[in-house]
């Protein structure tokens, strides 16, 4: 595994959401908002606090990463691609007929996946299955649960959530893309999650929140739950949905919906100039 | 030969229920393969794995009365590497948690065993909303998933044993109340062949679980009559025996299924789209009629719907007259 400094694993993120652009326009469909906020989260984990062996992505050693809120994953995709999983080249077969790269993930497809999601909340209730397994066979690995807010919804949601708290699964750290949108609108006018610290509380969790675009401030979270005795530990991240890109931050109609070729040329020149900051050597 | 037990017919024939069975399989398992867990949603005692809870208790899971969480937990034990077996009635797993059953268990290949509990109108005094009915439905459309329906404690037992040593998702239905012992510990099981428990020429009976007790009692009293009925215990709905079946159709030329199921999309439905495709003979289906249960003794429910011996009789006398 890499051990990024935090400027390097910001390049790496930046990378990372040009190439879910360029899935998304070559696919035709799939999700913006959640895998471009969620490139940071991503590029800390797999670039600076995640132990894994990309060429050997069974290895028993391994922290297991859980997807839970599938659909967003092309920024998995893009991140295990650059982390070496597979060849960035297949990036693009991302939806079509034959991919390994399905429109929601899938473990028998591609190596390094460690369950199939899609349907919200079951990857949180897997995830911590996992994490009773780890401690049965004393195992010191950890899980990272990656979780939408939407999902908070869900009633399983909070089954696993009671089950963590009950079972003290300290080896379990959750990140939540706290992004406030979800398909139809903005989670506190579609169902009110909040107070969401005070809920993960009360089940017993330690609850840290961070700006979900910095990575010394999730890298520093992410060292804090490994720290924390008897409890599960939640990140909230808070995420601007469809970070770096201008037209798409804020807007839950990105929610599900790809660039089409003008918006993602746009959407690429905003991200090769950091925002207008520099030129681009592609212009 | 299929050595069943002697006492077929008579009154003192050992009874006790499936679910027993399963309890003490999940005992011979936990002996044997320590990678073996138990999960359980508030429902250990009466789904008889309390003992493997006093015995194991670092591979038992309490999940409280949270069934979609459980099949999920079950399955994150079973993509690290566990086998685990999900204990809980019928309705509620794999009923209320299809969904998490369907993603995270078969399309995953996890390795996860379904014990569906309380199955079938036989449930008794607890009524419609805990008897299964529709959980063979459910789960024989789901690819990667094998669907067993014990006939016995004997065979819920090897089934359990045989399952919890093989790879991979499977499903099978248990009932509550004391069903006569109908196996032997000889008895042939093998996942995917279906047990000839009694030849016969005029009519074939396949069915599954154990109400199948029923069609050997119709076949001793139809054998007085000079009517020879073959008994054909079906208990792998997925994958079907499919030379069994149509070995039974072509040597009696029509067929009587029966279960504790609803007729639609059960074993006989198995059986006919069997037939439809290889060998069409009449059918008769004998199952609930597309109809919720209620509360009453598990022999009145069997008798109201339409599945005890006097039932199995008058279906295959309805067969033979439809045969050419």
């Amino acid at each position: 595994m890499q051990k990024l400094s935090v400027n390097e694993i910001k390049n790496k993120a930046n990378i990372i959401r040009q190439d879910i652009i360029e899935m998304l326009v070559t696919a035709g469909s799939g999700h913006s908002a959640g895998p471009l906020d969620m490139a940071d989260v991503f590029a800390s984990l797999y670039f600076n606090v995640m132990e894994y062996d990309p060429k050997n992505p069974t290895w028993e050693g391994r922290d297991r990463l859980i997807l839970s809120c599938g659909h967003i994953c092309p920024v998995m995709y893009a991140t295990m691609a650059e982390a070496g999983y597979f060849p960035k080249e297949e990036l693009l077969t991302l939806r079509k007929f034959g991919t390994r790269l399905h429109g929601h993930p899938h473990n028998l497809a591609l190596p390094g996946i460690e369950t199939s999601s899609g349907p919200l909340a079951q990857g949180t209730s897997q995830a911590m299955g996992m994490a009773v397994a780890l401690k049965m066979d004393r195992n010191r690995n950890r899980i990272y649960l990656i979780m939408s807010d939407g999902e908070q919804q869900e009633g399983q949601t909070w089954e696993a959530v009671m089950f963590a708290g009950k079972n003290k699964l300290n080896n379990v750290t959750a990140i939540m893309d706290r992004n406030n949108i979800q398909i139809d609108g903005y989670t506190e006018d579609i169902m009110p999650l909040e107070d969401l610290p005070a809920k993960y509380k009360a089940f017993g969790w330690h609850v840290l929140e961070v700006d979900g675009h910095n990575p010394q401030e999730i890298i520093d979270a992410c060292q804090e739950a490994k720290a924390i005795y008897e409890k599960p530990t939640i990140i909230i991240a808070h995420t601007i949905a469809g970070k770096g890109v201008d037209f798409m931050e804020y807007d839950y109609k990105w929610h599900g919906t790809p660039p089409n070729k003008e918006q993602a040329a746009e959407a690429l020149r905003q991200l090769r100039t950091l925002g207008g900051k520099i030129e681009s050597e592609m212009q | 030969m299929s050595n069943l037990n002697p006492k077929i017919g008579q009154k003192d024939i050992e009874q006790e229920a499936t679910r027993k069975g399963y309890g003490l399989g999940v005992l011979d398992l936990g002996a044997a393969d320590e990678n073996v867990v138990v999960l359980t949603a508030d429902l250990a005692e009466s789904t008889q794995v309390l003992d493997f809870q006093k015995k194991y208790p670092e591979r038992f899971v309490e999940c409280g009365v949270a069934e979609q969480n459980m099949m999920g937990i079950a399955a994150g034990l079973a993509l690290y590497g566990k086998t685990a077996f999900v204990s809980s009635y019928a309705t509620f797993s794999p009923g209320r948690n299809w969904d998490q059953m369907r993603v995270n268990v078969c399309y995953s290949m996890a390795n996860v065993k379904i014990a569906g509990n309380h199955t079938g109108v036989s449930v008794g005094p607890d009524g419609a909303t805990h008897q299964a009915l529709e959980d063979v439905a459910i789960t024989r459309v789901l690819p990667n998933l094998i669907v067993e329906v014990p006939c016995d404690a004997i065979e819920a037992r090897k089934t359990t044993n045989v399952l919890g040593r093989m790879k991979g998702p499977a499903y099978f239905r248990l009932g509550r109340s004391k069903t006569p012992i109908m196996t032997t510990e000889t008895t042939p099981f093998e996942v995917g062949k279906a047990v000839v428990f009694r030849e016969g020429k005029d009519v074939a009976i396949i069915g599954s679980g154990p109400v199948l007790y029923n069609a050997l009692l119709a076949a001793i009293e139809l054998e007085k009559e000079g009517i020879s009925v073959m008994v054909v215990n079906n208990h792998t709905i997925k994958p079907i025996d499919v030379d069994t079946i149509v070995g039974a159709a072509k040597a009696c030329g029509a067929v009587v299924t029966l279960e504790e199921h609803q007729i639609m999309a059960g074993c006989g439905s198995a059986v006919c789209e069997v037939l439809a495709m290889n060998y069409p003979v009449p059918v008769e289906m004998l199952g609930m009629p597309n109809s919720f249960g209620e509360s009453g003794q598990p022999e009145e429910l069997i008798k109201k719907y339409g599945m005890d011996k006097d039932a199995v009789v008058g279906a295959v006398k309805r067969v033979l007259a439809r045969k050419k």
